[in-house]
């Protein structure tokens, strides 16, 4: 939440425990990675990679990004050793 | 109690007093007896407090920094190249509101390397966004630790304090100092309680990140609550005054009814400034004097109020702005006159490193003002340079 000046409190401490969870680092994405199922054979290698630590296991047992938090680095699709994963331009 | 103390130990004799927990400094040069004589009385049981010697300034400030997050009274002090060192984690104490106190005992800054007094170093934190204050003697220094604790842990400030006293004429010279007793000082300075901790039972964030959309919203804030200062500042000092009868303001003039000539200084100068003006009348010279302590948040209006009506204003700046338009003083005081039919304010870059400045060069700056003020467009004067 942004706040105006006077509302801000000393030092602009913040109160809300895990606020940072909030934070939308998605919006500084320009490519997103998209998975193609039929290669991925769920090593898990971007789920390891990922320095954002956005990726999660699904119901299935494949490993996808959260695009709330992804910033679109691309080490998910350097990484993978299927080629399974392509990052493709936002917008 | 008056006792004969140098400037540096009438400091720690304060700092021991207010009772700190925290003390952190780099103990090697250009550090001065201030931590010595700390470091002594904490080791010999003198002081109850956490003396951390660290590595570097910019370690020294980090560790007051974590100190005062969590709530403890916290003091440090430097000088010119070890502030420099300490620049980055100067703004952050400010922009994160920790009432840290910091004695800058001012020192030039290389090169040419030296280790004589001037206000380079003061100059370079001038934006840095702590309250700052000049003073003129070590009985005025050590009345400032007290001052400055209650100010920058009042609820209605909670910024960091910065005393500027001149490196070797107030650190290293020892002067009469009036000692306050124990129990003034308790009634004077409560015990810290600040509103923001770092406290595991009640989690909060400090020093959080932000995005461009909200950064310019706490920076207004800093820069709204800098100037708030001004009267809890005005409150302390007037309480301090009540309790000892020493009594501070934020700029003092002398003589400034009826002078043609003013000078306006910054820290210990001032007072070989002030002899001089007090020799000066004598010979029937129309000359006065105002010295400005309160350098952060600037008194404008005290300013202005003070000279109106003055001719010539002779700034004594100690440091330089190069390819600037003269000294930081001097610029300041303009830009509060600018747009009212105040003095012509010459600009005299005095005193750099330490340089001597006698009642005599005085006399020469008040006869050349007039000279200088009506002359081009370069109103400033590196004076006594040699050609």
């Amino acid at each position: 939440m942004i706040l105006g000046w006077k509302d801000i409190k000393p030092g602009f401490v913040i109160l809300e425990v895990g606020s940072s969870r909030s934070l939308k680092t998605g919006d500084w994405r320009t490519e997103r990675p998209v998975l193609d199922r039929d290669k991925c054979n769920k090593c898990g290698l971007c789920y390891l990679f990922c320095p954002e630590g956005t990726i999660r296991e699904d119901e299935e047992g494949y490993f996808v990004s959260d695009l709330y938090y992804c910033k679109g680095c691309g080490i998910c699709a350097h990484e993978c050793p299927q080629k399974a994963i392509t990052m493709e331009p936002e917008g | 109690m008056r006792v004969a103390l140098e400037g540096s130990h009438a400091v720690s004799e304060a700092v021991r007093q207010a009772n700190v927990d925290v003390i952190a400094a780099y103990p090697i040069t250009p550090q001065t007896h201030i931590v010595e004589r700390l470091a002594e009385m904490v080791a010999e049981g003198e002081l109850d407090a956490e003396f951390i010697p660290v590595e570097s300034e910019h370690s020294a400030l980090s560790v007051c920094i974590g100190a005062s997050a969590v709530g403890a009274r916290t003091f440090t002090c430097t000088s010119g190249p070890g502030l420099a060192l300490m620049a980055e984690i100067v703004f952050i104490a400010s922009s994160m509101r920790l009432p840290i106190l910091m004695v800058l005992a001012n020192r030039s800054l290389s090169a040419p390397l030296s280790i004589w007094n001037d206000h380079s170093d003061a100059m370079m934190v001038r934006d840095s966004g702590w309250i700052q204050v000049f003073v003129n003697s070590a009985q005025e220094a050590y009345d400032h630790v007290f001052i400055g604790f209650r100010t920058a842990e009042d609820k209605r400030v909670l910024l960091p304090f910065m005393i500027h006293m001149d490196g070797f004429f107030l650190t290293h010279a020892v002067e009469p100092v009036e000692l306050v007793e124990q129990s003034v000082v308790d009634k004077y300075l409560p015990p810290p309680d600040f509103p923001y901790r770092l406290d595991p039972a009640s989690p909060l964030t400090m020093g959080a990140f932000v995005m461009p959309d909200q950064y310019a919203e706490v920076k207004k804030a800093q820069d709204e609550a800098l100037k708030a200062s001004y009267g809890p500042l005005l409150e302390a000092w007037k309480a301090w005054g009540e309790l000892t009868g020493r009594h501070y303001l934020p700029i003092e003039g002398f003589y400034l009814e009826d002078a043609e000539v003013v000078f306006l200084t910054v820290g210990s100068y001032g007072e070989v400034a002030h002899m001089a003006v007090e020799e000066l009348r004598q010979k029937g010279m129309p000359v006065g004097i105002a010295k400005l302590r309160l350098w952060r948040p600037f008194p404008f209006e005290d300013l202005r109020k003070a000279l109106k009506g003055v001719k010539y204003l002779a700034v004594i700046d100690r440091a330089v702005c190069p390819g600037g338009v003269g000294g930081p003083v001097a610029l300041e005081v303009r830009s509060a006159l600018y747009g009212m039919e105040g003095p012509k304010v010459v600009d005299f870059i005095v005193g750099i490193a330490g340089r001597d400045v006698t009642p005599e060069d005085y006399l020469k700056m008040a006869e050349m003002t007039p000279e200088v003020a009506g002359g081009g467009s370069e109103n400033y004067v590196f004076y006594g340079v040699k050609e």
